[in-house]
């Protein structure tokens, strides 16, 4: 069967090749709209976000070859300030800070991961059955993440490890029932935009199940924006985690962990050593994870909603 | 028998805001094998409406969709049945018709129904793809990778993978530039004539519609108000309405000249006029205008105005603006 | 005469993101007369819109310029920085396509027109209303007063359009640049705007440089008209003349591919469903246009030498002008 209008090639190639490449990974309307922006790969801020967190994860995996010191270690010689022997400085019981700071990324880092993991999985799922199934289930899902936001997070992580009794598994498990409404929100309302979308309506139409479709056109659509939150929510886990350590609600002593350092060396605060270095060491992950979830999001969102009405 | 027979559609949609809103408010219009009809209408006019109701994506709250005879069920928790199946839609915007994690390929053979498509589904989707006058061997690209018009076939032929009788084009080509309106017109004309399909042509450019549409429908807030073979309604249009379109249209000639406008504005569908809709915009408006016009047929031609059935006595009426019913 | 917008082998090149430039329009030279309304035709990728935005300085940082154009004498590829502020908006204006993003949705229309008028004219709120409800009378917007105090919400897009319309007269520019305006309205809506521009053209003076792809608005309103492909002017005419008698094929081709119902030149029509004529292809743009003359892979006139140098304007007749150098008998325009 032939039709007369002619065969559609692709469009002609510009003739400088560095050209064609900055050209080629965009779709047609956007070759038209060349905007002045470097490649987020090129960033300086989002190189050294990256730097950062590769430095952290290496250092959480190789805490124990990298450490001078053992980090529950105890001695005689407390409050030392920074010297060779303890670069960063001992604490109030004698323990070499440094140590302690690069065996807290062990702690933190692998913990911030089971939170947002966990928070995703709960979240996500409420979220996709919310978005996609609508009226009641959407209703009752969504009063119940009012009731969770009416608390500030903190507040209600607190309230809920206090509860459990404090631990670190006690921690992680607060921390994930306060942080899933958050994805449950995001996501659901990620499935609403495609729910609405065309090639949706259209997949539908031609006899795609609904649970086929929403396996091969909802989800996949709604990971970008499920992925820049996570990794936003990694440095917030951190920061929640160190903040109810700091109160005695997370691991328990002598575990190395940052926000309890930071509890026991705000003491006495002329022995700075002992707070700033893990402060710091919260700051840089913290923020290297905030930079790369905005770059992220420049990234993934705007080419995502190109694709959708 | 009509391969599509829309008998009295209405379609209501509610918000508590502005109550029930009425988008379509009774059409009917039928469509035979082989054939394009044409609605137009401007923006406001429910089009878009009739046109998901019709392919089943809205509920329509009376009236009735016929496909070859048989009620067609809106789409719902369950997979469109093998009847439902064989009416398909082109949608307006060619970057939300396609999901852009999916190859085309993939998504082609989403609507693979018939035996042999089964056997060799690559086979049939390099089919289709040529049937739209595409490089079958790219049927592993992103749609990203298109142009907007090469995307719209993609769309056409994710339509026709499903073997339809009959085909809904809700602004098919209003996204695209000119060359590539014109390949997907003709592709569409030429695929209905070829595979004998009927095809519910929706647009609000009716010098498009005059071009390629057998039959043309003319659509204002909710309602088809005249119809009748393109030739017959475009030469001599019998509703105000029509005329005005027709006169709106900016044409090249020798002796150009400025499109004649007209007065006021589409009213909201939640306050629509009561009697003809069309009223508070006539210029030619009467007293018998407060009432619902009868419907005035001239051969194979139709519509629905007061000024077909008699001879107007006497001065215009004053056409105070939007009586709300 | 002298004219108001004189442009002369504009070209403008975008940076991507390798740091490559990519040219946009190419050798473009036009002109607007004072009192005129001459049309900029095109499709997609054609460059019409950046040239508007090149001539009120929208373009994004880092564009490489060359060329040049003058307002009533004035540089406006010198223009920087704050000296565009007084150039904006009182020596020449623009109107886009979406009315919508061009109001502020939160500020009543009223605010939104005076605060323009008061910061380039130094009005005070009385005078600056009361000049505000005369420019919305201009545009032939009902009820003035009471559009001063509603918000952008609650009127029709025809109606925005006027709205934006007034907010580029309000400081009197000479020269209006309006780039699509009519593109998102309904045909009826349409025709009342077109019916505004040459009301105005008629009694402010007003120049417009009118941007659109549809010729049968151009046919409708313009003196003259230039068609753009590919970021060069490939045909100028007095509009009756573009449109009736194309010496260009790309001009021909584009007004065959139109549905041309109640156009004077299309056929009788015979009853039978219709084709349209098509263009085999898809638009070039500067930066995929190979050496020699852009429309060439889609031109039926095509020969050898067309892919050699891109052709130069020539004049075939008085004040009409085609960068072909087969210049083929495209004839009147047939159905």
């Amino acid at each position: 069967m032939s039709i007369e209008t002619p065969r559609q090639t692709e469009p002609a190639q510009p003739q400088d090749r560095r050209v064609r490449k900055a050209l080629a990974r965009r779709s047609w309307p956007q070759r038209l709209r060349v905007k002045n922006v470097t490649s987020i790969w090129r960033q300086p801020a989002v190189v050294t976000a990256l730097v950062i967190i590769t430095g952290w994860l290496l250092v959480a995996a190789l805490a124990p070859v990298l450490s001078p010191f053992d980090p529950i270690a105890q001695s005689p010689d407390t409050y030392q300030p920074p010297s060779g022997e303890h670069l960063f400085g001992t604490d109030e019981l004698g323990r070499d800070v440094l140590s302690r700071v690069l065996h807290g990324a062990r702690l933190s880092i692998p913990l911030a991961f089971v939170i947002v993991v966990g928070a995703l999985l709960i979240g996500g799922f409420l979220g996709l059955v919310a978005g996609y199934l609508g009226r009641v289930a959407d209703e009752i899902i969504m009063r119940v993440t009012d009731l969770f936001f009416a608390f500030p997070q903190i507040i209600l992580a607190m309230a809920v490890s206090a509860a459990f009794g404090p631990s670190t598994r006690n921690a992680v498990l607060a921390l994930i029932i306060v942080s899933w409404p958050t994805y449950a929100r995001v996501i659901r309302s990620s499935v609403l935009t495609i729910r609405g979308s065309d090639f949706l309506a259209s997949a539908r139409l031609l006899g795609v199940g609904p649970v086929k479709a929403l396996r091969r056109d909802v989800v996949p659509n709604s990971v970008g924006p499920a992925v820049v939150l996570a990794t936003l929510e990694l440095g917030n886990a951190i920061l929640m985690l160190a903040a109810l350590s700091f109160l005695g609600l997370g691991p328990r002593p002598p575990a190395p962990e940052w926000g309890a350092m930071i509890a026991g060396g705000s003491r006495d605060l002329s022995m700075w050593w002992t707070s700033v270095f893990p402060g710091l060491a919260i700051l840089t992950i913290v923020l290297a994870f905030n930079v790369l979830g905005d770059a992220l999001r420049d990234r993934l969102d705007p080419r995502h909603a190109k694709g959708m009405s | 028998m009509s391969i599509l027979d829309v008998r009295d559609l209405q379609v209501e949609f509610r918000s508590r805001s502005r109550g029930t809103v009425r988008a379509v408010d009774g059409v009917s219009l039928t469509v035979e094998r082989g054939q394009v009809v044409g609605l137009v209408g401007e923006s406001g006019c429910g089009k878009s409406s009739l046109a998901r109701a019709v392919v089943g994506l809205e509920k329509h709250s009376a009236g009735q969709v016929l496909l070859d005879g048989e009620p067609v069920t809106p789409v719902g928790w369950r997979r469109r049945s093998d009847h439902d199946v064989r009416m398909q839609m082109v949608f307006q915007n060619p970057y939300g018709s396609l999901n852009p994690r999916r190859t085309i390929g993939s998504q082609l053979r989403d609507g693979l129904r018939t035996p042999a498509s089964r056997t060799d589904p690559d086979g049939e989707v390099r089919r289709l793809l040529d049937l739209v006058g595409l490089d079958p061997a790219t049927a592993d690209r992103y749609p990203h990778q298109f142009s907007g018009g090469q995307r719209q076939r993609i769309v056409i032929a994710r339509a026709l993978a499903a073997d339809p009788d009959v085909l809904v084009a809700d602004e098919p080509v209003t996204a695209l530039d000119a060359s590539s309106q014109a390949q997907v017109v003709n592709l569409l004309v030429e695929l209905v004539a070829e595979l004998g399909l009927g095809m519910l042509f929706i647009s609000h450019d009716l010098a498009l519609v005059q071009e390629i549409a057998d039959v043309t429908a003319v659509m204002y807030l909710g309602r088809v108000v005249e119809m009748g073979p393109t030739a017959e309604v475009w030469a001599d249009p019998q509703h105000p309405y029509t005329r005005a379109l027709v006169e709106a249209l900016p044409r090249i000639s020798a002796q150009p000249s400025l499109p004649v406008s007209l007065r006021g504005e589409v009213p909201d569908a939640a306050r629509i006029p009561s009697g003809c809709r069309f009223r508070p915009r006539c210029s030619q408006a009467m007293d018998v205008c407060r009432e619902d016009p009868p419907v005035v047929s001239r051969g194979a031609a139709w519509s629905a105005c007061w000024l077909g059935d008699q001879i107007p006595v006497g001065a215009p009426a004053d056409a105070s603006e939007g009586d709300a019913r | 005469m002298t004219p108001l917008l004189d442009v002369r082998h504009l070209s403008v090149s975008l940076p991507t993101s390798t740091g490559d430039f990519v040219p946009v329009i190419h050798d473009a030279s036009l002109h607007v007369n004072p009192g005129e309304i001459v049309g900029v035709a095109g499709e997609s990728g054609s460059g019409k819109s950046m040239t508007a935005q090149a001539l009120l300085g929208l373009l994004p940082s880092g564009a490489r310029i060359g060329g040049s154009a003058t307002l009533a004498g004035r540089d406006l590829l010198a223009l920087r920085g704050k000296q565009w502020n007084e150039v904006r908006g009182t020596d020449i204006a623009m109107v886009f396509q979406d009315a919508t993003s061009a109001l502020h949705p939160m500020l009543p229309i009223g605010k939104q027109l005076t605060e323009h008028m008061r910061l380039h004219l130094g009005l005070d709120k009385r005078s600056a209303n009361r000049r505000a409800a005369e420019l919305l009378d201009k545009v032939r917007i009902p009820e003035p007063e009471r559009t001063l105090k509603s918000y952008p919400h609650q009127f029709s897009g025809g109606m925005r359009q006027r709205v934006a319309i007034a907010m580029a007269l309000a400081c009197e520019p000479r020269l209006l640049i309006a780039d699509e305006p009519t593109t998102a309205l309904d045909v009826t809506v349409q025709a009342g705007i077109l019916e505004l521009f040459d009301d105005l053209r008629r009694d402010m003076d007003l120049s417009v440089l009118f941007i659109t792809h549809d010729l049968g608005v151009l046919a409708a309103l313009t003196a003259r008209t230039y068609v753009f492909y590919a970021g060069r002017v490939m045909e100028t005419a007095p509009t009756t003349d573009v449109l009736m008698t194309p010496r260009h094929p790309y001009t021909s081709a584009l007004l065959k591919a139109r549905p041309h119902a109640g156009d004077a030149w299309s056929a009788a029509a015979d009853g039978t469903t219709a084709r349209l004529q098509t263009i085999p292809g898809i638009p070039a743009t500067p930066a995929s246009a190979g050496p020699g003359c852009p429309f060439a892979p889609r031109c039926a006139f095509r020969q050898d030498r067309c892919t050699d140098a891109p052709p130069p304007l020539l004049d075939i007749a008085p004040g009409h002008a085609a960068a072909c150098v087969v210049q083929p008998d495209l004839g009147e325009v047939p159905a």
